[in-house]
């Protein structure tokens, strides 16, 4: 990765031209410095702008769900509407086979599938980081073995690991989480291995270690701080992938059935006939969320990972 | 780059036979053969330590994990004691963990996954029962999605930043977020539903009607019923192939060899026929076995989806009840053909690309 600090004008070696500021200071310019000029080059990405704007727009329903919608409007015995009632001014989007607002529950949906994906991405990604740094900086036998458990688990089908996992461990939100967690790391152990590997090849890490650095301190404040961009891309790429794995854990019947997910809405779908009767409106605006807010997050990851990466970026 | 850059089909078809025969090697490389020997000895070792792997973690997941076997396993169930004891008895858990392990570990061998709860019938002669559907269903779908993807990806590659590249990428990309059931559901309703007045095109499940007699009648059948499944399994295995094949060709596109094929005067569309192409395919074979983990997620949610009577539907409908024995099995031989396709990847890979063999 040529993108590292290398690059960034004040950097370790040639900084402090101007009058002596405190070491931190120095740094936390330095980061100012080439947070701008991440931005400058992820605005040059129209496709990775869109997908941060989709990402807000529905952060910014799943945050203000609770406003729109009342405990009353998800009601199963006491539903609003008739059941299964074609779009109308009433119900945009129409009702469900209880009579719910198909859009009350597709706004609600989001915050479990925002919820589960950030989760499990956060406990992938997590373990992937330290799987692949500690893989990376200590090298020898303990990484081999490390490595090929990183393969095995990666070659692996992911949702059939998942969905055994979740069947032992009985339905439910944490038991989506968890499963997913425990099988989508592998990809990140690899980059964040590979990236380690290409740091402590710099001589800056010789410089750290030859000061007294022991490991720990190499790892988290010389490897880990370089490898984050990195874990940031592969972080929204993940989460695309959680919530699509979390939609159909749920549609096989894992979820919980007391809370309101796209996934657990498009079963109730089909539990309901909604495919046998054409009842398109029950299927198509759950399915469409999932898509856009996963696509939303791919562009963003494929975004990151153009200015990061400028072999990806010229070929755009 | 060298070695592959003017005509490197010829001479890897030339040297396929030496890697997988013994015999007197015609010509070039005496060593590499001893060397491809120790380079299949390792890839099968790895396999079978990763097939031991996944039984040794699906004895754990399945045994242990749930603290009380029985009790996942009768979930939902009226269990009498006496019935309770017989589970007990008959899964040999009132035996230390390392005896059941071996015991665990003798079925295996011997091919015994036990019995499902719902058929009342061995996991094995379930499984053997059903695969013939799913190899019909993933076989097709592989074949059309491959060929579509690696097609349309170095159609991507080749002109990058052109509007057909854009574009592909555009439709790759959004099937990628594409969930694969709702996908399948939404076929069922458009094409066989009839939603909307939309005739009612193809049926909406199954792999035949129990009407049909004759064989021609019979495949016609199948096929016809088959349409949704594959076209659903295709798209979404197909966006895959297309992004890998797209930047594998992008990758061979700075290259030394292509800018002297052109210096020699070939045509751009040979150029990229004769010397793109065959380098760029290699990263992408291995890369699109390492990926058939997901053929076997897509094919799960495709016959759940389409009621196709495969492995997918019956891991569906173990997991439904859910039926642990049967979805321990299905885990098991899921796992091990995906580990059995690796290692046919890497057994097939050298015979294509010479220099893994070095």
């Amino acid at each position: 990765m040529s993108a590292g600090p290398v690059e960034r004008p004040p950097g370790e070696a040639g900084g402090g031209s101007a009058a002596p500021a405190s070491p931190r200071a120095l740094a936390w310019r330095r980061r100012r410095h080439s947070l701008g000029r991440f931005w400058a080059g992820y605005r040059g990405n129209r496709a990775g702008l869109a997908g941060l704007a989709g990402l807000a727009v529905f952060v910014l329903i799943a945050l203000c769900a609770p406003l729109l919608i009342g405990p009353a409007d998800l009601s199963l015995t006491d539903a609003p509407g008739g059941p299964h009632e074609p779009p109308s001014a009433a119900y945009p989007l129409g009702t469900d086979n209880y009579g719910r607002s198909i859009l009350d529950l597709v706004i609600w949906g989001s915050r479990v599938s925002l919820t589960v994906g950030f989760l499990a991405t956060l406990m992938c990604v997590g373990l992937g980081t330290l799987v692949g740094i500690v893989a990376g900086h200590y090298g020898g036998f303990g990484s081999t073995v490390l490595m090929r458990i990183t393969d095995w688990v990666l070659v692996l089908p992911a949702l059939v690991l998942a969905v055994a996992f979740a069947a032992v461990m009985g339905q439910g939100t944490v038991t989506i989480i968890l499963a997913i967690g425990l099988t989508a790391w592998p990809t990140t152990a690899r980059l964040v291995r590979a990236q380690t590997l290409a740091v402590e090849a710099r001589p800056y890490i010789d410089r750290a270690k030859a000061l007294g650095g022991g490991h720990g301190h190499v790892m988290t404040r010389h490897v880990l701080p370089n490898v984050m961009p990195i874990v940031l891309a592969q972080t929204t790429l993940t989460v695309a992938e959680s919530i699509i794995m979390e939609s159909t854990m749920a549609f096989l019947g894992l979820g919980d059935p007391n809370t309101l997910s796209w996934g657990g809405t498009l079963q109730e779908a089909r539990n309901a006939g909604a495919v046998s009767s054409g009842l398109w409106w029950h299927l198509l605006p759950p399915g469409l969320a999932i898509v856009l807010v996963a696509l939303a997050f791919t562009l963003c990851g494929r975004a990151i990972e153009g200015v990061l990466n400028p072999r990806l970026r010229e070929r755009r | 780059m060298s070695l592959s850059s003017s005509s490197p089909r010829p001479e890897s078809e030339a040297a396929a036979p030496d890697a997988a025969a013994p015999g007197p090697v015609p010509g070039r490389r005496p060593a590499g053969r001893r060397v491809s020997l120790r380079y299949f000895a390792v890839k099968l070792l790895g396999a079978l330590v990763s097939l031991l792997a996944v039984m040794v973690t699906s004895f754990f997941l399945f045994r242990v994990i749930p603290g009380d076997p029985v009790a996942a396993m009768t979930q939902g169930r009226k269990v009498t004691p006496e019935q309770r004891e017989e589970l007990f008895r008959q899964f040999g858990l009132d035996q230390p963990l390392w005896q059941q392990f071996l015991g665990y570990l003798r079925d295996l061998l011997r091919l015994d996954l036990g019995l499902s709860y719902q058929y009342k019938a061995p996991v094995t002669e379930l499984i053997a029962t059903r695969l013939g559907p799913t190899l019909l269903l993933v076989g097709t779908a592989t074949l059309i999605a491959a060929a579509l993807g690696l097609w349309l990806g170095t159609r991507a590659g080749w002109r990058r930043g052109s509007t057909a590249d854009r574009v592909h990428t555009g439709v790759a990309l959004t099937l990628f977020s594409v969930p694969t059931f709702w996908l399948g559901l939404l076929m069922i309703v458009v094409l066989a539903g009839g939603a909307g007045g939309m005739p009612h095109l193809f049926p909406t499940g199954g792999m035949g009607s129990p009407d049909v007699s004759g064989v021609g009648n019979v495949i016609v059948d199948t096929a016809h019923h088959m349409v949704l499944p594959v076209a659903t399994l295709v798209a979404v295995l197909y966006a895959q192939y297309l992004m890998i094949m797209r930047s594998s060709l992008l990758d061979e596109m700075g290259s030394d060899y292509l800018v002297t094929a052109r210096a020699k005067g070939l045509r751009d569309d040979l150029v990229l026929r004769r010397h793109a192409v065959p380098n760029a395919l290699l990263p992408t074979v291995t890369l699109l076995f390492l990926k058939i983990g997901q053929v076997v997620s897509g094919t799960i949610l495709v016959e759940a989806v389409f009621s196709w009577p495969g492995l997918g539907m019956l891991f569906y409908e173990g997991l439904s009840v859910p039926d642990l024995p049967l979805v321990q099995g299905l885990f098991i031989f899921f796992s091990a053909s995906v580990i059995f396709m690796n290692l046919l990847a890497d057994f097939v890979y050298p015979l294509f690309d010479p220099r893994v063999r070095t």
